[in-house]
């Protein structure tokens, strides 16, 4: 069945909208619970039963739908959940949607890592952008475009890719112009139980740091988890082998514990039999508060070693595509005010987690009800979105976008009618030719219309470095996410549109007066001037 | 002062409990009425004010290399750590305090000797602001079912009631004094609030003295009266706050509550909302863990859970007595809220002392958490009327009834908060209210039942002294700045408008226009630079310590402290004696920014976003 076609609209409650909406809405899909015999058996009037369909969608809503007619409703499960797990990356709907006025390679091109490196190259010198893995040979996971320390050699970065899982060498993540300092990340090296080295690996590392200067490894596992990677061929960078570098292990959960807590959270939040102790305990029991919580202590634990230590810093944890990445992006939020922005932040996005190589449709397939399918499915993109919400929060001034694009992001990540969060990483995009078949979420966000729901009226720019409380009184739970569709949001919507009436009226007052002022200039120059009080 | 025997140490250390790294060394200071620790820092020279009034609790804890360390627990949630090199100077700052901070005579308060330097007519005025029959003529009575009765003047019968009691017309004298025999501390029913829509009414008593077959006709026919005063309704509902079970163990001793069968046409329900005891345990239980030393999240949420404090706040909540507008002074001060033995104001007995008013106030922050744009004041001004409830700086919330309070002559001795409150009240309004707006239409539904994540715990209030864990740029100032400024600007467009209508008739320059310019450029310099809080990153990490540590300087330099009537008069919450108004050094933390300055930006290695007090 091709993926345009779906089941006549006509038959489900909610249909009358044009076909791609529905389909839309069938890859929202999270799991489906198989349709259950309903109605009154009393009622004779009916003939025949009705069934229901439970949808639980990705992006956390829960519909249920009464359809009459057994044999109907089961026709229709089966087109639901043929619909909603398409395998094919290509026949997935952003391949077939077309929205008027936007033409394909409309922001495709935004932030490709040469524009990065322009800006780099203007602060400093010692860093190059390397074409070694222009046909993703070095590493798969990596862009065809990596910035390297300008003083090792295409040659030493083939070797030394060789030594770290996936291929991921360390490459450059962010260049800290107050202080010349710099964030870097890579994978685990492949150290082993024989405790394996290579003279390229180290020397990379070593050029980065002058004589006597010391950096720091962050290693987002245990230091025990990181010594049982050895057993499995990983392992960590060994003191003897990398002289100048200390190691800090900071455990951040991925995987399968990750997915859990998400699904714990969002079953609490959606059960409303819970007494007010029960929500506390089911609030803590879920550990997704001590994630977000551990997650923004690592980020500024990394960007206070940059910043105030003036040291360089490495970032890794085994694969080096999960929470490695979760720390240098939001390190980078909390010390680099251009990333704060709307374009400075989709640009962060598209560096540090898309074509950094996160594998978005491993990890974002089923959201919150994968009920024990997909092994590799883990919220790390959401842990992400939350902490940069906490930090929204917490600096209400300072991010130019609201939580508005936050749910945005989250709900494409998981289901999009675009292309941007496709696929695990560039390799498997250029494959996919999706940069040429799919629309940019980038170029729709950034039509004036819709640019417009995701600013923040109280935003302006803050020069200075972020620095967050990570006191469990300060770390709250985004209810604008995990209570979307729960919580009775019209008061605090209300709020919101009242503080962009105040803000966006003294913006017209501002520019009316300005230009009232302006109309009655003098028209004789000399009468401006001349005058000294 | 005989009190006080070690008047100034040195060398004491303040620690953060955040940061270890931020402890300051300074010079404490006891005077008769506040606690003040003077930075040693250079220029600055920070100081933290603390009211003896406000000291809950004084904790010596066993010495240590670097000295006696003394913890002082404040009502306002500040909790202060401070470090006496010797352990002999420490017991004597101890004992003082000890002495300082439970006054037994209410004549030691701070409220009687603060002056705000009013005249007696300003201090009258203050005193007449909020006017209890004023309140119930908003609410539409005296009418056809309600009077005010003079039964309790000299407070003949109620000594804890007001001396004009609002009660049904139908009540005779005779009836109210029968009532009052029949209950406790003779708290016989009387109005507390009418709604005039629809006649329907709240009225407030204490138990009856029932106990497990005691019947009064009075009190009954007092019911009646009641129910007859709303002609639309046949029966009324008598609302008992206890858990049943306490209730009917209180029937063994006499008291108890109404039997459904001896009065006729009502409706009995028990709410369940715990006794004073519950709750203060719970209040303790939740303070300690906001002062945990780095907890985890799972500490901290367990401990949460653990005091009990949110699941009593929505007990509350869900008894619906508390309606948002409810005013303070009506409903808790008049009708002899037993504030003196509540609160601990004097010394007594600590069993006593329970934090509803902290309750009702959470609970108002709660709803406003829910109703964004419903109340027209803020967060800080119910954080401030907490404070001050626990300052004794004005007379509004001494003693335990109006009785007693006459008798103090608290309106000619003290001065009002309300009066304190209004005068600064650009400070308390929240910018997003408008009283056309539909959520400050008529009553608000809050969501009740099983919406428990609504309720938050409120760190604004609880941890306020500790202002790194807040958001640290405050959107309702930055919004009564924009609001103020929109005005500003719309006034000027008038203004320029009028000029332009002149300017057309007659072409002549105008040189007005440009001085009216460069004011408006300056506010505007202001106005950009409210970004720019200080901000310093907190313990991430425990592995950085081999790195040369930036410790604060220590300057030696003895800093000399003239305590003059000008100091005293500080009446700013937020100073644990904060900035005075009146010397122009403002409060950056919490005033609006168009009246702040230039922030320091977060290099200048001084946390501004304390409340401190940077007089010179």
């Amino acid at each position: 069945m091709s993926p345009l076609l779906c089941p006549s609209s006509s038959s489900l409650p909610s249909g009358g909208h044009c076909p791609p909406l529905l389909l839309l809405r069938v890859q929202n899909l999270g799991w489906y619970q198989p349709p259950r015999t309903g109605g009154s058996p009393r009622d004779t009037r009916v003939s025949g039963s009705s069934g229901t369909i439970t949808l639980r969608c990705k992006d956390l809503r829960v519909l249920q739908l009464e359809i009459p007619g057994m044999e109907q409703c089961l026709n229709i499960a089966g087109s639901i959940e043929a619909l909603s797990s398409v395998d094919s990356v290509m026949m997935m709907y952003p391949f077939f949607h077309r929205p008027p006025g936007l033409r394909l390679e409309q922001g495709w091109h935004r932030f490709p890592p040469e524009r990065f490196f322009q800006r780099l190259s203007s602060q400093t010198s010692q860093w190059r952008l390397s074409t070694v893995n222009r046909d993703f040979s070095a590493c798969p996971s990596y862009p065809e475009a990596v910035i390297v320390p300008a003083a090792v050699g295409d040659d030493t970065v083939t070797k030394a890719a060789r030594f770290r899982q996936g291929g991921r060498f360390p490459v450059l993540s962010y260049f800290h112009p107050k202080n010349g300092t710099a964030l870097l990340r890579s994978s685990q090296p492949l150290t082993g139980h024989n405790r394996r080295r290579c003279p390229e690996d180290e020397k990379i590392l070593g050029t980065i740091l002058d004589e006597g200067e010391r950096g720091f490894i962050i290693d987002t596992r245990s230091a025990q988890a990181a010594k049982q990677a050895r057993m499995s061929g990983g392992g960590t960078e060994p003191k003897s082998a990398y002289p100048q570098w200390r190691r800090i292990h900071r455990a951040l959960e991925r995987g399968r514990p990750l997915q859990e807590s998400f699904t714990r959270l969002v079953e609490a939040c959606s059960d409303p039999s819970l007494s007010m102790d029960r929500w506390l305990a089911r609030l803590d029991g879920s550990r997704w508060l001590s994630h977000v919580k551990a997650a923004l202590s690592t980020a500024c634990l990394a960007a206070q070693c940059l910043d105030r230590e003036d040291c360089k810093v490495l970032v890794h944890g085994a694969e080096g595509t999960d929470t490695t990445l979760l720390v240098t992006a939001l390190a980078q939020l909390i010390l680099d005010p251009s990333c704060r922005s709307l374009q400075g932040f989709q640009g962060l996005l598209e560096r540090e987690w898309i074509q950094a190589g996160h594998p978005f449709q491993l990890r974002c397939a089923r959201s919150a009800s994968s009920h024990g399918r997909g092994k590799q499915e883990a919220p790390i993109f959401l842990l992400f979105l939350d902490c940069v919400w906490q930090l929204s929060r917490q600096f209400p001034f300072s991010l130019e976008f609201g939580e508005e694009l936050l749910l945005t992001l989250f709900d494409n990540a998981y289901a999009s009618a675009y292309g941007t969060f496709l696929c695990n990483n560039e390799k498997e995009r250029s494959l996919c030719k999706v940069k040429e078949s799919t629309h940019s979420l980038w170029a729709w966000l950034e039509q004036p219309e819709e640019k417009h729901k995701y600013l923040n009226p109280l935003y302006s720019h803050n020069p200075l470095v972020i620095w967050p409380s990570v006191e469990p009184q300060s770390i709250q739970l985004w209810q604008g996410l995990f209570l979307r569709w729960i919580r009775p949001s019209q008061h605090l919507d209300e709020a919101w549109s009242e503080i962009q009436r105040l803000v966006e009226g003294n913006n017209n007052s501002s520019k009316e007066s300005t230009r009232k002022r302006l109309s009655q200039t003098p028209p004789d120059p000399a009468a401006g001037t001349g005058n000294g009080r | 002062m005989e009190h006080i025997r070690m008047p100034k140490v040195e060398n004491v250390r303040l620690l953060d409990r955040l940061s270890s790294r931020r402890a300051v060394v300074g010079t404490l200071y006891l005077t008769a009425t506040h606690v003040i620790f003077v930075e040693n820092g250079s220029e600055t020279r920070k100081e933290t004010w603390v009211l003896h009034s406000q000291i809950s609790s004084i904790e010596k804890q066993a010495t240590t290399a670097t000295g006696c360390p003394l913890l002082i627990r404040c009502k306002n949630f500040q909790v202060i750590q401070l470090v006496i090199p010797q352990e002999r100077d420490c017991h004597d700052v101890y004992i003082s305090l000890i002495r300082l901070a439970r006054p037994v005579k209410y004549e030691e308060l701070y409220c009687f000797s603060f002056n705000p330097k009013l005249d007696k007519e300003e201090r009258e005025q203050g005193w007449k602001l909020v006017d209890l029959n004023e309140e119930y003529h908003r609410m539409g009575v005296p009418n056809n079912y309600w009077q005010i009765s003079d039964v309790n003047r000299d407070y003949g019968v109620c000594d804890s009631y007001p001396t004009e009691v609002y009660v049904p017309k139908s009540a005779t004298a005779h009836i109210i004094v029968g009532s009052s025999k029949f209950r406790s501390r003779r708290r016989f029913p009387a109005l507390s609030y009418y709604c005039k829509g629809n006649n329907a009414s709240i009225c407030r008593s204490s138990q009856p003295l029932s106990g497990f077959s005691a019947r009064c006709l009075e009190d009954e026919q007092m019911l009646q009266a009641i129910r007859k005063a709303n002609p639309g309704s046949d029966f009324i509902y008598v609302v008992d706050t206890r858990p049943k079970l306490n209730a009917m163990a209180n029937r063994a001793a006499g008291k108890g509550y109404e039997n459904e069968d001896n009065y006729s046409n009502i409706k009995f329900q028990f709410i369940g909302i715990e006794n004073i005891h519950v709750m203060r345990n719970s209040l303790q239980k939740m303070l300690e863990v906001c002062e945990l030393k780095s907890p985890s999240m799972s500490d901290f949420l367990w401990g949460l859970e653990n005091s009990g404090w949110l699941k009593h706040i929505k007990a509350i909540m869900d008894a619906g007595i508390f309606i948002a507008k409810v005013l303070i002074e009506k409903d808790w001060v008049s009708f002899g809220h037993k504030f003196n033995h509540r609160y601990g104001n004097l010394d007594g007995d600590p069993k006593e002392i329970s934090p509803v008013i902290d309750q009702f106030i959470e609970c108002v922050w709660q709803l406003m958490e829910q109703f964004p744009c419903a109340f027209e004041f803020n967060e800080r001004f119910l954080i401030h009327i907490q404070h001050h409830i626990y300052s004794c700086q004005f007379g509004n919330f001494l003693c335990n009834s109006q009785k007693e309070r006459r008798e103090l002559k608290i309106k000619e001795r003290t001065y009002s908060l309300w009066a304190h409150l209004w005068k600064n009240r650009a400070d308390y309004l929240n910018p997003l209210f408008r009283p056309d707006h539909s959520q400050s239409q008529g009553t608000l539904h809050p969501q009740i039942a099983p919406c428990n994540f609504l309720y938050k715990f409120w760190s604004g209030m609880y941890n306020r002294f500790e202002k790194g864990l807040h958001p640290r740029q405050s959107v309702t100032d930055y919004l009564m700045a924009v609001k103020e400024e929109t005005q500003q600007l719309e006034e000027e467009l008038e203004v320029l408008q009028e000029r332009l209508a002149n300017l057309q008739k007659s072409q002549s320059g105008n040189n007005k226009v440009k001085s009216k310019q460069q004011d408006r450029s300056k506010q505007f310099g202001l106005y950009t630079s409210n970004n720019s809080l200080a901000n310093t990153p907190q313990e991430y990490s425990n592995d950085l310590k081999s790195f040369p540590s930036r410790s604060p300087s220590q300057g030696d330099e003895d800093s000399a402290l003239i305590l003059t009537q000008d100091n005293l008069k500080s009446s700013d919450p937020d100073l644990s004696a904060n900035s005075d108004q009146e010397s122009g050094v403002e409060d950056l933390s919490c005033r609006s920014p168009s009246g702040g300055g230039c922030l320091p930006s977060e290099d200048s290695g001084k946390d501004s976003d304390e409340a401190v007090f940077l007089a010179g």
